[in-house]
């Protein structure tokens, strides 16, 4: 019952993005957008496994983008012909998501000690060392420049031509809903339930005889994982491992993002979230420079270009959200409840 | 060069660099003492300061400006520009959501850093002569050199320990004096410490919780303004991304050093500026090793003394 009562949003973006290219075949063809959306559907993968950590386990990791790099460049070596490995597409995910995983513990082990903030800052301490590292070791990563080409998706029997994106869009359509249905059976696994306990009050949930460091390590585990398949799959749908600097700080915020505007907790909401932000970086924005573009709108003035207000929009929207809906868009309840507590309690107290 | 040259040069670059890190530091650890906020704008007001004080220096006529009158401006207008800006956001954003999960505010800090970053790049697309007349808004412009590099230990000695360096040290540490005498011995300075300690208890003695907090990011702001101006002049350049630089390396230092803490916070920052130096100029190669080896510290310090170096022990409130 609860299932179901869970999974109804879900229902509606399966069959939108299911019926997505043939809406999309009917559209003008300066409208058209659903070979874009293969990348919303990475984020989504990325933004389920940072749910894990930060929204079921309540630990903030600002370094996802790191993990997102750890992926795309595992995969990047081991697809790419430059490099006497070449084990394929499939064998490629696999090989980041194993060495992902085993990141997000190495990186979980030190911070098992640490309070809230301090996860914050290790992980965003971790984001940069892997930026220099990648920056520095040239000699295996290509420095600035990023490995490619690195391997396109293949299955027997489909052809994933550049110029017919359609299988390669179910192909990660297939791949979303398999991270949606790991995490939704997760959530309400046992392991799921000790995760949102940890979150809750982690000396309760110490007392009720769960193991707190062993759970959190698995969270890391299984959401850098996952955040190191969306790299993988990033850097197979851009032909490249693009280059380190693209895994910055901002990236790790914006993942952060999708997982906050969504709703904290809630898989539905990691993938209302990853329409909203992507969809609006690769989508909005690039549908409407190229629209300004043909009109000759866009100059040498910093303000015209609408890719140059990017931040500033992000930036309120988080400022607005915080303030107006802090639990996201589609919240899960008991996240919901929680803030709305704590709204109940201090309005009590009288502190503002 | 000797060893002990060798030395002393590490030893000048790394506390000229630290001291300025320590200035932003101490905004950061101030702000967490009081209201437990990773301040994560706190850097790019540092940025907006150093634009705006690229704009002063623009006005004052750029390379031609009379570097005394051109530093006494900035001097005089940066600070207050950059502790205005820090007072707003924590009235207008932060103060709302201060009963709110933790989260929400440090969210909210993302986002408003996000809008200053934006700013930046606009401000860097101002058509004056200084900011390259607006083209390339995202490119890094060059901070005219107003000091110069003339060494006190003369010309051709070993050592360098110019004028800049000298500005440095003869700017910030009697600021760092005077806010360590301001937080300890003056009536707001022992209102700012009660708040830190009991926000609800130092309420029910009479303080003003709000103005205290205000007190707080508009003093942090004014030092990341003295240290926006001191930076700029120091490295002679600045770009829009440098707010996310400085703030990560200022926020390092407060952390190392034990965040909350004021001391601690200096420490950390002249940590991280003697290891910056050290990595630059004497390991070879090592610029570009030098963020892998100061984060590196800061996991090594955190695993083995969660609280930062000079930072108490605390048992955690259940």
């Amino acid at each position: 019952m609860k299932t179901s009562a869970i999974f109804r949003p879900a229902y509606f973006f399966l069959i939108a993005a299911m019926l997505l290219p043939a809406v999309d075949y009917f559209l003008p063809a300066k409208l058209q957008f659903a070979s874009l959306v293969p990348a919303i559907m990475v984020f989504a993968i990325i933004g389920l496994g940072l749910n894990i950590i930060a929204g079921f386990t309540g630990l903030l990791n600002l370094g996802s983008a790191a993990f997102m790099a750890i992926g795309a460049y595992t995969f990047a070596i081991l697809t790419c012909p430059i490099y006497p490995f070449q084990i394929g597409f499939f064998p490629g995910l696999m090989a980041a998501a194993l060495i992902g995983g085993a990141a997000g513990i190495l990186l979980a082990l030190p911070t098992m000690r640490l309070r809230g903030d301090y996860v914050a800052i290790v992980t965003l301490g971790f984001g940069e060392i892997i930026q220099d590292v990648l920056k520095n070791l040239d000699a295996v990563t290509k420095g600035t420049q990023g490995i490619n080409p690195v391997a396109a998706p293949g299955l027997p029997g489909v052809s994933f031509a550049v110029d017919n994106y359609i299988p390669l869009y179910y192909l990660y359509l297939a791949l979303v809903i398999g991270a949606v249905w790991l995490c939704h059976n997760l959530r309400y696994s046992r392991l799921g339930r000790s995760w949102v306990a940890v979150r809750e009050d982690e000396l309760a949930a110490r007392a009720m005889g769960i193991t707190t460091p062993r759970v959190k390590l698995i969270a890391f585990g299984i959401g850098s994982a996952l955040c190191s398949i969306g790299g993988a799959l990033y850097a197979s749908l851009s032909g490249t491992s693009i280059e380190p600097s693209f895994y910055d700080f901002q990236q790790s915020v914006i993942i952060l993002c999708i997982v906050i505007v969504g709703g904290m907790g809630n898989v539905t909401g990691v993938l209302l979230g990853a329409c909203i932000m992507v969809g609006f970086n690769s989508i909005v924005l690039t549908k409407l420079t190229d629209l300004m573009a043909r009109n000759g709108l866009v100059g040498d003035n910093v303000l015209a270009a609408p890719g140059n207000w990017k931040f500033m929009i992000y930036g309120i929207a988080l400022i607005v959200m915080m303030r107006l809906r802090p639990e996201g868009l589609l919240p899960a309840k008991d996240v919901q409840a929680e803030l709305h507590h704590a709204d109940d309690q201090t309005s009590a107290a009288g502190a503002r | 060069m000797t060893s002990t040259e060798i030395i002393c040069q590490l030893l000048i670059t790394g506390l000229s660099n630290g001291l300025i890190i320590a200035l932003i530091a101490l905004g950061y650890t101030m702000v967490y003492g009081i209201v437990e906020l990773i301040n994560f704008a706190h850097g790019d007001v540092m940025m907006l300061g150093c634009f705006f004080a690229l704009t002063i220096v623009g006005l004052c006529g750029g390379e031609t400006a009379s570097p005394w009158l051109a530093v006494f401006l900035m001097l005089l207008l940066v600070p207050p520009f950059c502790a205005g800006l820090n007072w707003l956001v924590d009235r207008h954003v932060y103060r709302p959501l201060r009963s709110a999960p933790k989260l929400t505010a440090l969210v909210s800090a993302i986002g408003v850093s996000f809008v200053f970053v934006n700013l930046g790049m606009f401000w860097g697309g101002l058509p004056m002569e200084v900011f390259g007349d607006g083209k390339q808004a995202a490119s890094v412009k060059s901070f005219p050199e107003l000091l110069g590099y003339h060494n006190l230990l003369g010309e051709g000695a070993a050592v360098q320990l110019t004028i800049k360096d000298v500005m440095v040290m003869a700017i910030t540490i009697p600021l760092m004096i005077a806010l360590t005498w301001f937080v300890n011995r003056t009536r707001l300075g022992t209102a700012m410490r009660a708040v830190a300690q009991n926000p609800i208890a130092a309420q029910l003695m009479g303080i003003d919780v709000n103005r205290v907090v205000g007190l707080t990011f508009l003093i942090g702001g004014a030092l990341a303004g003295v240290a926006s101006v001191v930076a700029a002049l120091y490295t002679g350049s600045i770009s829009f991304q440098m707010g996310y630089r400085n703030g990560l390396d200022a926020f390092t230092a407060a952390v190392l050093g034990g965040i909350g803490n004021l001391p601690g916070a200096v420490l950390g920052a002249l940590c991280i500026g003697l290891v910056r130096a050290v990595m630059e100029g004497w390991v070879p190669n090592g610029g570009q090793w030098s963020n892998t080896v100061v984060f590196t510290v800061l996991i090594l310090v955190l695993v083995f003394r969660p609280t930062g170096i000079l930072g108490a022990r605390v048992r955690e409130k259940v």
